[in-house]
């Protein structure tokens, strides 16, 4: 019943507010989204770390065809449900100063994307996953392709098609793995009846590309990227932000819950070839990012070579990789929504994005500079912020499975330090500008997303294991259901 | 087979009620008489299925599933009629006693146990059709979409009969068990009746509109007068397909290895021929057109595959496409009028819905869902239409047309949004447009209806 709350608080709060006047509207999905953090702490509380699947829920859904209306939460969909739920009343929050058109339908479409989201990261039968899979497209094209930028229409289009595309693919695999399946009246979409099928090397090969498309454009993995930098760009920050911090990670939990343990020998057959696209996603998209002036571009540029660490991760199929990637989606999360939400304050005062004309911010306000240089510190992986544990562990999972990739895929440390830090250094330090003369300070209502996140990236640096040991034995039980 | 006796009778009464001064009664008078029959369809639905009119006709869940869907359909088609208070040279008494009488047509095509039966249903049904396309007589394009129309439907008539006048020869009767007892008992059945079943096929393959038959479709559909452009999409498919499944099914399920074949390689040139050339298309009716050949395409892929699923799996698929249909020309009537009744032209392109999320959010989110639903995203009736469709594919290992038909699904995405994109992020001098209390009722039916369907497929799909 827990379970199903997550996923209809949203649901609920949405439907209220779409009915609101535009005023009301924010502080509404505010309130909602506290109420559903609220809940997901309380469970967070309530967990027991163990491999088992807790709170479950199941309804017959589809009786003629056995499909369940059915979820659950284990460690590995506990770490997503927090993020989410953490994320969301931040992405709400930072949207306080700033005006939206029709502001009713904006909100309403931020919580039915967390609706769908939960959905993601909590259902246990195959096709309630794939429905909420592409149930969160909807929303998220709408908010970006109506409060999005000048192209938003090509971009966000083309982004809708490549996505829908790829998990057309899964839902063919998935309907291909529900007939294989037996179950006491016929087939059952149950996932972990797809965990016990044994089928043979040819029709997982399949299978796992069918998969494999799916998730790397979501995620978005190279060559498959290519939506991702202008739809970060062209859509409104909090989009972006839910792009970024939260949606890319279906892509990433999918892999882990859908190809690890269903074809464990297609990926023994493609799995290396996986790391490696993956691996030319993290120096390609980290180059691309040393080159880019528009702050939000080199933003996004970071986050596609982030994700290919994760998906390397995940791919070398070592409990320290999937344990790398899983942290490392909570921790990517924080700081990228963080430092959306900094490029949106700077280009609220300013009005451009362009680094080159911005410069000497700390100047007006060192306060922005701190909280800036926190989240820009955790995004390059110092020790003691959380984005080392993640990026730590994912290496090492990588080197484990390969040291030459390994090798390679460590070069991300250097690059990003790099990007990240030329773009601290440009905006914040030198000399003001005409566009930064007059740059206001932070206020209360940025201020309050600012110092949760903040606050994140120290107790996830400094006490990873909290998260980790939430998540070990839902990871090794998992890796052991890899049998060749 | 209450309904054919009811639609008959009761479609004269609606007829007679035309000489009577006041116009305003025949609308709510064909409302109810398809309310009335409605119910009626539904009366012997827990009946073991049954023989009428000495084994001409059939009647079991799934006829009486189909018809519900043709005569739902019709009564929310003629509900956004209003009256045809707007047109001054309609005559509506004739137009809703025809659309009454094809039902009748429809029916039968959906419940025949008899080749002839079949005919006469094909026939009542396309006759009223050439009629009413050409109904806005002053307009040249309805009157070149009704010759072209007739003269078309006319060979097809006649390659059809043909085809049964073949299969009789072949077999010794027009009745399907009879049909199906000698496909069963001979192991080499003779040439005719392959010949026979090709020819039968193809004139029902024209009147769904499948390729290569369906060249016909864009300009008769474009040319209707759209409220009989929807009475076509919706309620001609939907019993054309009724009308193949039960012939298939009922009569050569033994010779599957004959003719999967032939149907297989129609579908895919269907669903190539659909999509891909709805793409270029600029206006949202003949694009709407198109879309309906494309719908002819996945209907087919479960005729191809011709498992347990495919019943309910056509019956589903068929009622989510012909609601979403209703919604999405419901919305392109009340535009098409505001935006100006005398050039068709500009009247009914994608470019006439821009801006309109803005003043008009009902019309807007019900386009919406329509565009969703129809090709076929999660949440919607259309999405567990083509999941159904497709799965029953997937059951017969016919993977290689499923990969067409996903690719023609993304393309298919392609062309609907054009219509979500003009309505949400395209400015428009669109104004507010006044929608009548009923009018507006019906769109939100259908678009709820979808819904629903879209939450709760096993609400029909354990039905039949």
């Amino acid at each position: 019943m827990l379970t199903l709350s997550l996923i209809l608080i949203p649901l609920i709060a949405g439907i209220v507010s779409l009915s609101t006047k535009n005023n009301s509207a924010k502080q509404l999905a505010l309130a909602g989204s506290i109420i559903e953090l609220g809940l997901a702490i309380f469970i967070f509380t309530q967990f027991q770390a163990n491999a088992s699947a807790q709170f479950s829920f199941s309804y017959p859904w589809i009786k003629s065809a056995g499909i369940l209306f059915a979820g659950a939460i284990d460690g590995i969909s506990l770490l997503l449900v927090m993020l989410t739920a953490f994320l969301t009343p931040l992405i709400i929050l930072s949207t306080f100063r700033q005006p939206y058109k029709n502001a009713s339908a904006f909100y309403a479409l931020i919580l039915f994307m967390q609706s769908a989201l939960m959905g993601v990261f909590t259902a246990t039968d195959a096709f309630l996953f794939y429905l909420f899979f592409e149930a969160a497209l909807i929303p998220i094209y709408f908010l970006a392709a109506v409060w999005g930028g000048e192209n938003r229409i090509k971009v966000t289009f083309k982004f809708f098609v490549y996505t829908i595309f790829g998990s057309l693919f899964m839902l063919v695999a998935l309907v291909y793995l529900y007939y294989q399946t037996t179950g006491t009246q016929g087939h059952t979409s149950e996932i972990t009846a797809f965990y016990k099928l044994a089928l043979d090397a040819q029709k997982q090969g399949w299978i796992f590309w069918a998969f494999f498309i799916a998730f790397a454009i979501k995620m978005p993995v190279f060559p498959f990227h290519t939506w991702q930098p202008d739809t970060y760009t062209e859509s409104p920050t909090p989009a972006t932000m839910l792009l970024a911090g939260i949606m890319l990670k279906m892509g990433v939990y999918g892999v882990i819950r859908f190809i690890l343990p269903i074809v464990p020998l297609g990926l023994q057959t493609w799995g290396t070839t996986a790391i490696v696209l993956s691996v030319i996603g993290i120096v390609y998209g980290s180059i691309i990012a040393i080159q880019q002036r528009d702050m939000k571009r080199l933003i996004a540029y970071s986050s596609f070579a982030h994700v290919g660490l994760m998906s390397a991760g995940v791919f070398s199929q070592t409990l320290s990789g999937v344990q790398g990637a899983l942290i490392q989606m909570l921790a990517h999360g924080i700081n990228v929504v963080g430092l959306f939400f900094i490029v949106e304050i700077i280009f609220s005062r300013t009005k451009t994005r362009n680094i080159e004309q911005l410069g000497g911010i700390t100047q007006r306000t060192p306060n922005l500079t701190v909280y800036f240089m926190i989240l820009m510190l955790g995004s390059v992986a110092l020790p003691l912020t959380n984005g080392f544990v993640g990026e730590f562990l994912l290496l090492k999972g990588v080197y484990e499975s390969n040291i030459w990739l390994g090798a390679i895929a460590g070069t991300t440390i250097i690059l990003g330090a790099v990007y990240m830090l030329r773009l601290f250094q440009k905006s914040m330090f030198g000399n003001k500008t005409s566009f930064t003369e007059h740059f206001a300070d932070l206020s209360f209502s940025e201020r309050a997303v600012l110092v949760p996140l903040v606050v994140m990236v120290f107790w996830m640096g400094l006490y990873p294991n909290s998260f980790l040991k939430l998540t070990e034995p839902a990871v090794s039980n998992l890796l052991q259901m890899i049998h060749y | 087979m209450l309904p054919i006796v009811l639609l008959s009778i009761l479609g004269l009464v609606v007829l007679f009620l035309g000489f009577q001064k006041s116009k305003n009664l025949l609308l709510p008078a064909t409302l109810l008489v398809l309310a009335i029959v409605l119910v009626a369809n539904f009366l012997h639905w827990n009946d073991t299925p049954s023989l009428y009119f000495k084994n001409m006709l059939f009647e079991n869940k799934f006829t009486m599933a189909f018809s519900g869907i043709v005569i739902f359909s019709a009564f929310l088609i003629v509900a956004l009629t209003r009256g045809f208070v707007d047109d001054e040279s309609a005559q509506p008494a004739e137009y809703y006693t025809l659309m009454l009488f094809s039902l009748v047509g429809a029916v039968m095509m959906i419940g025949f146990e008899n080749l002839i039966m079949l005919f006469v249903g094909i026939e009542i049904l396309s006759v009223s059709m050439f009629i009413l396309t050409g109904s806005d007589k002053k307009n040249l394009r309805s009157n070149e979409a009704a010759l072209k129309y007739f003269l078309m439907g006319a060979f097809a008539t006649g390659i059809m009969l043909f085809g049964m006048a073949l299969l009789y020869g072949a077999t010794g009767s027009f009745n399907l068990t009879a049909i199906k007892g000698y496909v069963m008992v001979n192991n080499a059945p003779s040439a005719m009746l392959y010949v026979g079943l090709l020819m039968l096929l193809i004139g029902m393959l024209f009147k769904v509109s499948a390729a290569p038959f369906h060249f016909w479709t864009p300009d008769v559909y474009d040319g209707a007068p759209t409220i009989f452009t929807t009475y076509m999409s919706t309620i001609v498919k939907t019993a054309g397909f009724a009308a193949i499944y039960r012939l298939l099914s009922g009569s050569f399920s033994g010779i599957y290895s004959f003719w999967w074949m032939t149907l297989a390689v129609i579908t895919v040139l269907t669903l190539l021929a659909g999509n891909i050339t709805a793409v270029y298309q600029t206006s949202f009716k003949r694009m709407m057109a198109y879309s309906s050949i494309s719908h002819a395409g996945y209907l087919l892929l479960s005729l191809t595959a011709l498992t347990n699923q495919s019943q309910s799996a056509i019956v589903f698929y068929s009622l989510a496409y012909s609601i979403a249909t209703i919604s999405a020309f419901g919305v392109l009537m009340l535009v098409a009028k505001e935006t100006g009744v005398h050039s068709y032209e500009n009247a009914e392109r994608f470019e006439a819905f821009n801006g309109l999320g803005k003043k008009n959010p009902l019309l807007a989110f019900v386009l919406t869902v329509s565009m969703l639903s129809l090709a076929g995203i999660p949440l919607t009736a259309g999405f567990w239409g083509k999941f159904f469709v497709f799965s029953s594919a997937a059951d017969r290992g016919l993977t290689w047309m499923l990969v067409i038909a996903i690719l023609m699904s993304t393309v298919g995405i392609y062309y609907y949004f054009k219509a979500i994109i003009a309505a949400y992020m395209r400015e428009g001098e669109l104004g507010a447009i006044k929608v009548s209390p009923f009018y507006r009722l019906i769109l939100i039916a259908t678009t709820i209806i979808t819904l629903v369907f879209g939450l709760m497929p096993d609400f029909l799909k354990g039905l039949v």
